[in-house]
């Protein structure tokens, strides 16, 4: 499989996530999987990047984004708990505190 | 003692006192606060008088001293410094008497008075301000005295604070002369232009030089002014050039308008009678105001170049000799007939100035200041004598109850109207015969004016002592019965005062007007010495009043007098005929030409009006609402604008993320 392959399949990814995020008006989780599906997209790219010019530092660098990823999600899901406790609900469409 | 020490003790003695008598008086006590100031100005007077009579006599010769040096920048020094000639020698002796008559005439006016103590420190201030003012041998320190004797004139005018006439008094006096001080500050500023120094010397020097070359070296006076470096010429108005000296003058001399009350800007002295009556001789009398006439003395070497300076003095001068010498015959107010016949009086000084009789206006100053604080301190015990009655009308027939005032003031009015004999003759008269021989612009005019004055001050001079002293009184008998003498306290003064009311022409004439007294600090061109006309008709004290016995001058004093006896003394029915006959002149003289009007409705409103404009459409319009509420409206309106992009919803600060992104990845794409 060529490199065009996998940068296919990652841009597809990323559009598929950022749709998700714009029009997703239900739930919070799935905003927080679809930035998890972003991030999934950007180390495809770094992988196929890394094998294509025989560079192991791109390998590395998606060993870092995970980890922060990973991270990030256990914060995103603790404040999502906390949200859960206040709101009773985690409808996105209900979450506008922050109108201007 | 040297010199420099008893210049500084003589200027010092007078502040030590109002300093002492200003922050200590209430513990002193009254009798402690008058004995201190007096002392401070005895000491001044001792050595002014020392200082005067060894220049009268010849002993003494000028000297210029710089006491200390306040600041320096580049080649400019502001110092402190005493210029002592004949000039500043009778000027030190003039306001050391008179101040140290005042003060202790005033023990006994000001005895039950709240502000005993401050109307010492007062007038010890003034004292102090003004030898500060007639000693200083810069333009700076002259500046100084000039403004501390406005401020204490202001204080004393307002010295009964609580009355509403007093502090509107004192307001107008302020403001009048802050309109007189801005031509002089401009003439100083013009000086330094021109010369680049604030100190009398260097600029008498160059003038001193001019004049050598006009009176030596025949040259004209424009060629002289140009051979020393002086014919510069100031952009006054549009394209208008004029030549620097008429220009310093002139403003000179509008600060001098100012300060001696020269029509217009008189307004302010007749209103300044609301102060207490020795302050009325003090300062509205005697001394402060004929600080306009000192200074234009003093810079004689600098008005004798400009023709068109000495043409307005004349002008201003002889207008109002005799235009507020009218006024004068209609007041009924005791002190203010005294201060229009001051205004008149400073008239003729002003005029003297301007036909370049110098000696002849500073003479007049010398015994003015005796006959006029005479008249004042008479009627200030007058009004002592009637508790604070001040309407002649009220009065009458005082003479069997005041003799000892009343034998004064007669000696001062005499000495007034210009007696053969008193002091005011002398110096009148020759004022007059100077007028008469001059040739400059106005002096026609100006002849005119000062020989129909004698006849105005002879009639309002006499109907004031007729009103007062004689005739039947017009008071309830009952009061009339228990009128007493004022205190010796008070007529001590009086007597001191009339002594040299009477004999200072007799004696000082011959030597202050024709013995070159002022040769030393008084500069008068060869074309312009009228003086020396009038000495020829000058053999001694004694033939001159003989001649003048059959001058034109005596006919209208006696016309003046009879006039006075027919109308206010014999025929009282005469008043009511006039009244009918005169009622426009009259009505003109009781609103003092219209003065007050105009300057109330076209200056005071005027810059009321201006103000409310700068109020209303600068302050309010622009500055308030455009600039301050205008800015934070136009914020706030953006602002809630603005707030409409907020919306809260995640997804929508998503897009934006992204759009926002997709704008810069296509900036670095398909920038180039």
């Amino acid at each position: 499989m060529s490199l065009t392959h996998y940068l296919v399949v990652s841009a597809l990814l990323f559009s598929i996530s950022v749709v998700g995020i714009i029009i997703n008006r239900k739930n919070v989780i799935t905003l927080l999987m679809c930035i998890e599906l972003m991030l999934l997209a950007v180390n495809t790219n770094f992988i196929a990047f890394s094998r294509y010019l025989n560079d192991e530092v791109g390998q590395i660098f998606v060993f870092f984004i995970l980890t922060v990823a990973a991270a990030e999600a256990a914060i995103g899901l603790a404040i999502l708990v906390v949200l859960f406790r206040t709101n009773k609900k985690i409808d996105v469409a209900e979450l506008k505190e922050l109108k201007g | 003692m040297t010199i420099q020490a008893q210049l500084l003790i003589a200027v010092l003695a007078p502040l030590v006192g109002a300093i002492l008598a200003g922050l200590l008086g209430k513990r002193l006590g009254k009798v402690a606060t008058h004995r201190l100031t007096i002392i401070g100005v005895l000491i001044s007077f001792v050595i002014s008088v020392k200082w005067f009579f060894s220049f009268l006599w010849g002993d003494a010769t000028a000297v210029d001293l710089t006491i200390y040096e306040w600041a320096s920048f580049g080649e400019v020094t502001i110092q402190v410094g005493f210029l002592l000639d004949s000039l500043t020698s009778i000027m030190m002796f003039v306001v050391t008497f008179v101040s140290l008559m005042v003060h202790i005439y005033s023990i006994g006016y000001m005895q039950d008075d709240e502000g005993y103590q401050r109307f010492f420190s007062y007038i010890s201030l003034f004292t102090f301000s003004m030898l500060m003012l007639v000693m200083s041998n810069n333009f700076l320190q002259l500046f100084f005295g000039w403004e501390a004797v406005g401020v204490v004139s202001y204080l004393l005018i307002g010295f009964w604070y609580q009355k509403d006439t007093a502090t509107f008094a004192n307001m107008k006096a302020f403001l009048v002369n802050r309109v007189g001080d801005f031509g002089f500050l401009l003439g100083i500023g013009a000086i330094f232009l021109l010369f680049g120094t604030f100190d009398y010397a260097p600029i008498f020097k160059t003038m001193g030089l001019a004049e050598e070359l006009v009176s030596l070296g025949g040259q004209q006076k424009v060629n002289a002014l140009a051979l020393v470096g002086l014919d510069h010429k100031f952009t006054v108005w549009g394209g208008l050039q004029w030549s620097a000296i008429s220009f310093i003058c002139i403003c000179l001399f509008i600060g001098a308008m100012g300060k001696s009350a020269q029509v217009p800007l008189h307004v302010w002295l007749p209103d300044s009678m609301e102060g207490p009556t020795p302050i009325s001789a003090l300062i509205h009398a005697a001394t402060m105001v004929t600080a306009g006439v000192f200074l234009v003395a003093r810079m004689s070497p600098l008005f004798e170049f400009s023709e068109a300076a000495l043409g307005m003095v004349t002008l201003v001068g002889a207008i109002t000799a005799l235009f507020m010498g009218l006024v004068a015959i209609v007041q009924n107010d005791i002190k203010r007939i005294i201060a229009y016949s001051t205004l008149s009086q400073l008239g003729y000084m002003v005029v003297a100035l301007g036909v370049s009789a110098y000696s002849a206006a500073i003479f007049h100053l010398f015994t003015h200041a005796f006959f006029k604080a005479l008249l004042f301190l008479g009627a200030g015990s007058v009004i002592v004598a009637l508790h604070h009655q001040q309407d002649i009308r009220k009065m009458g027939g005082l003479y069997k109850k005041l003799p000892v005032t009343y034998w004064c003031t007669l000696i001062g009015t005499l000495a007034l109207i210009g007696t053969p004999l008193f002091s005011g003759f002398y110096s009148k008269d020759t004022i007059i015969s100077a007028v008469a021989a001059a040739e400059g612009s106005f002096s026609g005019f100006a002849y005119f004016s000062v020989l129909a004055g004698v006849l105005v001050t002879a009639i309002y001079s006499i109907r004031l002592l007729l009103i007062v002293f004689h005739g039947k009184t017009r008071m309830e008998p009952e009061q009339f019965n228990h009128i007493t003498e004022s205190p010796r306290v008070i007529t001590w003064p009086l007597i001191a005062l009339a002594i040299p009311s009477l004999l200072a022409g007799f004696v000082f004439a011959k030597d202050l007007l024709f013995r070159s007294f002022f040769s030393d600090s008084i500069t008068v061109l060869e074309q312009h010495d009228v003086l020396s006309s009038v000495q020829d008709h000058f053999g001694d004290a004694f033939s001159f009043a003989l001649y003048g016995l059959m001058s034109p001058v005596f006919l209208m004093l006696l016309a003046g007098i009879i006039i006075a006896f027919v109308v206010y003394g014999w025929a009282p029915r005469f008043i009511t005929m006039w009244a009918v006959f005169l009622k426009p002149v009259k009505k003109l003289l009781e609103k003092k030409y219209f003065f007050d009007e105009v300057n109330q409705k076209v200056f005071a409103q005027g810059s009321h009006w201006l103000g409310q404009a700068f109020w209303r459409y600068g302050d309010k319009a622009v500055i308030d609402e455009g600039i301050i509420d205008g800015g934070a409206n136009a914020l706030k309106s953006i602002a809630q604008k603005v707030r409409k992009l907020q919306t809260g919803y995640l997804f929508h600060y998503a897009l934006f993320m992204l759009l926002g992104l997709v704008a810069f990845l296509a900036w670095l794409l398909f920038k180039g």
